[in-house]
């Protein structure tokens, strides 16, 4: 028993850089010079589910992204991992697609493939953070999904198990196979690239499509074909005056207990807030 | 899609074992401040989909509901993604609502952008508000970046515009016992046998929450990574406690297991908390943090770096640390309670 399995895995500026990105006063676009671009962290798990799959069952790894011309070097990343083949899906006419174009366009992606009995993804991605993208991919191929999956089962060629979060724990669901899982940080741990990885990678098949190798309804592709259309951008106001308080620990502890005080706490009681209300 | 066809702000209502979430609520507020925007108000409905769930309209009702649909079916008791999806485009295909809220919860999430896909429309990822612009179509703020940019979303040439609310941003609003609405019932039997059965629920496990929920705590105690150990966690616990707040914390914590779970995370990936006071230790105040706190009442920060990013958002700020801050400020509350008993 075998399975073929799809990784979608998309190029993101570093998350831990996120502070630094600020919005250009004139031209009102997002400046991230200096941000490296990585495997949108999550996707890193989508990755390592894919290739524990295979290591106990066999099977084949494809990994497909939606990216500028520059993703073949995530790409490759996900090659030194452990993949199989490389798939970029890459054209000027898919630019500022919104989460339904952006799937849309994954699916005839994959479809121009072949066929894929699992398909793994991140939860969400680092920059964007929609999450929709895995429902919706499923939805145009058709096939059951799971969305924040934080632990999964195959039980054998037709169908598996997986537990989806909620607030608060968790819906157990079984599902037909062919089957998208969208899964969690808590899926697993990625491994890390070896040298080794990083030698057999470079010798891997990365294939690039362009839209004209798709078989794609134009009107469904990039930001014209996205039915969500971006308007203003701004930053969220945070500046608050801040007071310090000064001085040797007591006095410190005693200005912080002044402060709650005047906050409306009511110190004395068990429950500090509710005293003075009805 | 003739735009003028679709009429009225729907609010699909999220229960789970006969209990709703208090996001409707919150949705139910906002679709009634959006009615009151838009140029001609059209009416605020409620969609409540389970099993022997009748019984939750009036609450809905309450919170702002004018009309509420109840979709009441064996079949709907768990959530099941494609099971839900056939019956929600279905209803939504023929009584055509013009805007559509729902809540950015685990549910939600995954339920939203199917039903984008399946009625052929946008849907806007975990908004932090909305408003209608002037040519009467929704906008939608959402942030990225984890929260650092907060951008406008329209969707101006398809129907119904749709959106996810991150819960515990807009505020509960007042509940109206008086309140008049209506209860239509939707037979869901025919969209429940497109439904091919690829995904079948088998059954459903929660966790008990200690002590006060997160997000609705009034005084929150959080911590960060500098913190440093589970030891060292047990002073948040015993500062909670002894204010009847609640602990969260940022993402490292929830690594190091030093909380219980992620529920208790704050920030983009975790909850948004709005408490009166929000006493944050060791935290350095990363973008994704600030995003789930910065509404909060009186911000009270403690930190050992003096440049740390948290004590721009924050009214007072101790530079310390954090252990000998809280250990004292525990001793000074203890005395104070000693000297009540
Ligand atoms: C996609 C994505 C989503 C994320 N979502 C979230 C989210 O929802 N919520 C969230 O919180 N994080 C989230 N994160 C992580 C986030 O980016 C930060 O890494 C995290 O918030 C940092 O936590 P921290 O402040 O506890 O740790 P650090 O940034 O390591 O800061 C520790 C702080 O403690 C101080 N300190 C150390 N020792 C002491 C001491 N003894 N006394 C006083 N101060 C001390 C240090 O000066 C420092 O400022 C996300 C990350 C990604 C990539
Ligand atoms: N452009 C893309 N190319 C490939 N996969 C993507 C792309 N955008 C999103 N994904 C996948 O969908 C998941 C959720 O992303 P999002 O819906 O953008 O939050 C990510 O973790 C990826 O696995």
């Amino acid at each position: 028993m075998s399975f073929n399995i799809a990784v979608c895995i998309k190029p993101v500026p570093d998350p831990s850089h996120y502070d630094k990105i600020t919005i250009h006063p004139v031209n009102k676009t997002i400046t991230r010079e200096g941000i490296p671009t990585i495997i949108n962290p999550v996707d890193k798990n989508a990755i390592e589910a894919a290739l524990q799959v295979k290591e106990k069952w066999g099977g084949k790894v494809t990994v497909i992204t939606m990216a500028p011309p520059s993703a073949e070097e995530n790409l490759r990343e996900a090659l030194a991992m452990g993949a199989d083949e490389a798939v970029l899906l890459t054209d000027r006419a898919f630019a500022g697609a919104d989460t339904w174009a952006t799937s849309y366009t994954l699916a005839q992606g994959l479809k121009k493939i072949g066929h894929f009995d699992l398909i793994f993804t991140g939860t969400e991605s680092a920059d964007g953070a929609t999450s929709q993208v895995p429902a919706q991919l499923a939805q145009w191929l058709k096939i059951a999904h799971l969305w924040n999956v934080q632990q999964f089962k195959i039980t054998n060629k037709e169908e598996l198990q997986a537990q989806m979060k909620i607030e608060n724990g968790y819906i157990e669901y079984a599902l037909k196979l062919p089957a998208l899982l969208a899964v969690s940080r808590e899926c697993n741990k990625p491994r890390y690239t070896t040298i080794m990885g990083v030698m057999k990678a470079k010798k891997k098949p990365l294939i690039t499509y362009t839209a004209d190798d798709l078989d794609l309804n134009k009107d469904f592709i990039g930001l014209k074909g996205s039915p969500t259309q971006p308007g203003d951008i701004y930053t969220p106001e945070l500046g608050r005056k801040g007071q310090e308080l000064t001085g040797e620990v007591e006095e410190i502890v005693a200005q912080l207990i002044q402060k709650l005080r005047a906050a409306g706490l009511n110190l004395e009681s068990w429950n500090a807030c509710a005293v003075g209300r009805e | 899609m003739n735009l003028k066809d679709y009429q009225g702000i729907w609010v699909i209502a999220e229960q789970m074992a006969g209990c709703l979430n208090s996001v409707s609520f919150e949705l139910l507020g906002k679709a009634q401040e959006l009615k009151k925007q838009l140029q001609t108000p059209e009416p605020v409905t409620a969609v409540l989909v389970g099993k022997d769930v009748e019984e939750l309209a009036p609450e809905l009702g309450a919170y702002g509901a004018e009309e509420i649909i109840v979709v009441d079916h064996p079949g709907l008791e768990l959530y099941q993604n494609q099971t839900y999806a056939e019956v929600l485009a279905d209803l939504i295909k023929e009584k055509k609502p013009s805007i559509l809220l729902m809540g950015a919860t685990g549910i939600g999430q995954d339920l939203a952008p199917i039903l984008g896909v399946k009625v052929n429309t946008g849907v806007a990822a975990h908004c932090v508000d909305l408003r209608i612009n002037q040519d009467n179509n929704l906008v939608a703020v959402v942030p990225a970046f984890g929260g650092k940019v907060l951008g406008d979303i329209l969707c101006p040439k398809h129907r119904p515009q749709m959106a996810t609310l991150k819960p515990g941003v807009l505020g509960k609003p007042e509940r109206n016992n008086q309140a008049h609405y209506t209860i239509t019932k939707y037979d869901p039997a025919e969209s429940l046998k497109k439904d091919a059965g690829r995904v079948k629920a088998l059954g459903i496990y929660r966790q008990e929450v200690k002590g006060v929920p997160l997000e609705e705590a009034e005084i929150v105690v959080a911590g960060g990574w500098g913190m440093g150990s589970k030891e060292n966690w047990q002073l948040l616990e015993e500062l909670a406690s002894l204010l009847g707040g609640a602990v969260g914390c940022t993402r490292p914590p929830v690594d190091e297991k030093w909380v219980e779970g992620e529920h208790q995370m704050i920030g983009t990936s975790g909850k948004t908390v709005r408490p009166k006071v929000y006493i944050g230790a060791a935290i350095s105040g990363a973008t994704h943090h600030v995003c789930g706190m910065k509404d909060s009442g009186l911000v009270i920060s403690i930190n050992k770096d003096p440049k740390a990013p948290i004590f721009e958002v924050s009214d007072i700020r101790i530079v310390g640390d954090a252990k000998t801050i809280l250990s004292k400020l525990i001793e000074e509350i203890k005395k104070i309670r000693g000297n009540v008993n």
